[in-house]
């Protein structure tokens, strides 16, 4: 039986990777492929041999671990060196292409040709071709974003238009798809050497020089109008002008850690940086305390075995907790909406809550403490049942009062079971985007700092700055990311030392 | 009254009396948001300027208008396939793991338990152009569990399945005394049978607390899905309802509260279930003595 289902399991890796191999061999995708066998060869290995135990148990998650957390960390750390962002998304190479398509104008002069937009695939949604005939020679060329080739005079039709009406392959749109897909018509340039065709309407074409080129003795962007010569700057990658000038786009270059300085040292920067990382650390600080504060409090109030009804209580006080946390911190924003709010209407007040630095920040906290005082409530309760009645008792008799003894003899073996939850906590606060997102958005922003706000965190300025309106900047983002993981692996490795939980770890 | 039934009065007062105040206080903060979203998902009118803390009317327009012109119930199921998917099989991944850690001694254990946490500082959000970038290679090869499946987020949410959970399990297997081992091997199991019909069976409050933290951590995950999903059909309630109210959020947020309180239902029944697990689990381990 054991040995039918470890046959059946494997089998099943096995076709797996069979059907994920088939796209890439279609496609040459030759690395992609041997890693794929690799890995699968590794796997039947492993599970095949009587040896590596430990291993059979590890290797499930660590392969997952591997794929989806550990590279994608490693390549964003990695990009933190770079300036990769708008503007600098691609290669050299794509640069100069993009520079040099973009600046193409139709010189008198230059050749014609007969149009006719088709696609290989459907004709809604396939990748654009266009069918050239030069109206001077007749030959027909195919010309897509990589460029032209030729096609031979017996695929192809040509109508009394000179016009390709019929290819082999291809499937020509009428005018009507056409005109639908207009937009990328216009779009598209296909790359020649001395420029790119571009479409005039939706029958013919022109190829036109362009008029800036790449001229690779000078490494530099020669706009033949004006004569200015851009140079290409490896630091910046950019090309620039000696006026300062730069063209777009750029490329992605290394830049070592000017990120990580430019945090610090820009001073449009790192003023608001330090001012989000204080509040970030308060704000971890102070929802570990008001939950923790809170929770125990309750659980307290209900640990006695004379109050009935214990059990009802329970429920109700941690119902916060069951509802969808998502959905709970919309609700929030919606109760403390300055016109429409619940807080505001039931209370006859007029605070625009979320408007003023100090009261979005409270209000934050409130937030977050409502949702998060149950589960310090749950862990509590746990504990102090766990706590052995004598204990207290004992203390009762020596004649301590019922504050001296929580303080002396509860509180301690409270803190010891629940010192490693907390350390948790904190840093699941110091990164909780939802709860600032979705309540406050990381503002008021103050106007001489538009991308932090007065509840922003680390990761709320972060989350802005690769995907905000403003222009996105991984590279930046990447680096400030950094530096979140390196403060809380210091800060819980810290805390972790000093509750001795190493103890645990490593029994 | 005799002098001693006062006496008694004002003990039960400091004993018990206070306890009961106390706990009302908190009961109302603590329902009170959710009676709003009670009061907002009957309420006939549906917008968020009509809706008083207390119930006005008792209507359930909204939730025939949520069920019937949003998506709502598409989101319902695609977010309960994903999050018990993923609680399954990330319990499952983890107690795996943590059985090595726990039982075995092999090189590199200590190391990969603690990169284990160090790896679950990064958040896997900061990683999510890198992400973005490898979903759109993977939909281009292999669209079935490219952007907009559910089976493509599935996979990426596993890869957090290794992590403070693991480090929990372990220590609740590390509880489960060596003996039981050593008798079931001298009795001729193999470790697989040791792992199957022995360990799991012992630790099943800490699955079940695992099993519920995920599912949790899952339905509320909002940022990963919301890069992940952006077709209607293929989201889940998270991104689903956000986008509900981004837009309008006086006049839709009558079906947002209706959504909000069917949301819950998977949460408070599965939470209901486990309850008797949960105190015991989460502080399994801890407290020593």
């Amino acid at each position: 039986m054991r040995l039918f289902l470890k046959a059946l399991l494997l089998g099943l890796v096995v076709a797996i990777a069979i059907w994920a191999a088939f796209p890439l061999i279609e496609t040459g995708a030759w690395v992609g492929l041997g890693i794929l066998v690799a890995t699968t060869a590794g796997i039947l290995y492993l599970y095949l041999s009587r040896r590596h135990i430990p291993a059979k148990y590890l290797v499930p998650g660590t392969l997952f671990l591997i794929a989806f957390q550990l590279f994608p960390v490693l390549y964003t750390v990695s990009t933190a060196f770079t300036n990769f962002g708008d503007g600098h998304r691609g290669d050299k190479e794509q640069a100069i292409v993009s520079i040099q398509t973009a600046s193409v104008r139709q010189l008198p002069g230059s050749p014609e040709y007969a149009l006719s937009v088709a696609t290989a695939g459907e004709p809604a949604t396939g990748e654009l071709v266009f069918l050239l005939r030069d109206s001077g020679t007749g030959e027909v060329f195919a010309g897509d974003q990589d460029g032209l080739t030729g096609v031979p005079a017996g695929e192809v039709n040509v109508g009394l238009d000179g016009r390709v009406n019929e290819a082999a392959g291809y499937t020509i749109l009428d005018t009507g798809q056409a005109s639908a897909r207009s937009d990328e018509i216009t779009d598209l340039a296909v790359p020649t050497d001395q420029g790119a065709i571009l479409a005039a309407g939706l029958s013919r074409a022109y190829e036109g020089r362009a008029l800036r080129s790449y001229d690779r003795q000078c490494d530099c962007v020669v706009d033949t109008e004006t004569g200015v010569r851009y140079y290409a700057d490896p630091a910046e990658g950019s090309f620039i002008a000696d006026s300062g000038e730069r063209l777009v786009p750029g490329w992605r270059v290394n830049v070592g850690f000017d990120n990580f300085t430019r945090a610090l040292t820009d001073s449009r920067i790192a003023g608001p940086f330090l001012g989000t990382l204080v509040w970030n650390f308060a704000f971890a600080l102070g929802s570990v305390g008001f939950t923790f504060a809170l929770g125990v409090a309750i659980a307290l109030a209900l640990h006695s075995d004379r109050l009935r009804g214990r059990a009802y209580y329970r429920v109700l006080l941690v119902l916060p907790y069951a509802m969808p946390a998502f959905a709970m911190l919309l609700v929030w924003r919606d109760m403390f909406n300055a016109d429409f709010g619940l807080i505001n209407r039931l209370f006859g007040l007029d605070v625009d809550w979320m408007g003023g630095p100090w009261s979005a920040r409270g209000s934050v906290l409130l937030v977050n403490t409502w949702l998060g005082y149950p589960y310090m409530f749950l862990i509590a309760t746990g504990a102090l049942q766990a706590i052995p009645r004598e204990m207290t008792e004992a203390a009762r008799i020596d004649g301590a009062g019922p504050w001296h003894a929580f303080r002396r003899v509860t509180l301690p073996l409270l803190m010891v079971a629940l010192t490693p939850l907390l350390i948790a906590s904190f840093a699941f606060n110091f990164n909780n985007f939802n709860a600032i997102y979705l309540t406050s958005g990381g503002g008021p922003f103050p106007p001489d700092s538009p991308q932090a706000g007065a509840t922003d965190l680390l990761i709320t300025y972060t989350y802005r700055l690769a995907f905000g309106g403003a222009g996105a900047e991984y590279g930046f983002a990447a680096a400030i990311s950094v530096y979140i993981f390196l403060i809380v692996a210091v800060v819980s490795a810290v805390a972790f030392r000093r509750t001795r939980q190493q103890e645990e770890v490593f029994r | 009254m005799s002098s001693s039934h006062a006496a008694a009065r004002r003990t039960w007062w400091r004993e018990v009396g206070w306890r009961h105040v106390a706990a009302l206080v908190a009961v109302g903060f603590a329902l009170f948001p959710i009676v709003f979203v009670v009061s907002a998902a009957v309420n006939p009118l549906g917008t968020l300027s009509s809706t008083q803390l207390a119930p006005t009317g008792a209507s359930l327009d909204n939730f025939a208008n949520l069920l019937t012109t949003t998506s709502f119930p598409r989101w319902f199921l695609n977010s309960v396939l994903i999050a018990g998917f993923a609680a399954f099989a990330a319990v499952f991944i983890s107690t795996l793991a943590a059985y090595a850690f726990s039982r075995m001694r092999f090189r590199g254990r200590r190391v990969g338990l603690l990169a284990l946490l160090l790896i679950q500082m990064f958040p896997q959000f900061l990683a999510i152009v890198t992400i973005f970038l490898m979903f759109t290679t993977i939909t281009e090869y292999w669209p079935a569990v490219g952007f907009n499946t559910s089976a493509g987020l599935m996979l990426l949410y596993l890869g957090g399945a290794l992590g403070v959970n693991t480090w929990l399990t372990k220590g609740f297997l590390d509880t489960v005394p060596r003996e039981l081992d050593e008798s079931a091997t001298v009795d001729g199991a193999s470790h697989v049978q040791i792992f199957f019909r022995i360990m799991l069976p012992l630790i099943t409050p800490i699955l079940a607390v695992t099993a519920l933290l995920v599912f949790i951590a899952t339905i509320n995950d909002f940022l990963i899905a919301n890069v992940f999903l952006t077709q209607d059909d293929s989201k889940t309630l998270a991104v689903g309802m956000y986008g509900m109210i981004a837009g309008q959020r006086n006049a839709n947020f009558g079906m947002f509260a209706a959504g909000t309180l069917l949301t819950a239902i998977p949460t408070v029944v599965v939470f209901q279930v486990l309850q008797r697990y949960i105190v015991h689990g989460l502080t399994a381990g801890a407290v020593k003595g």
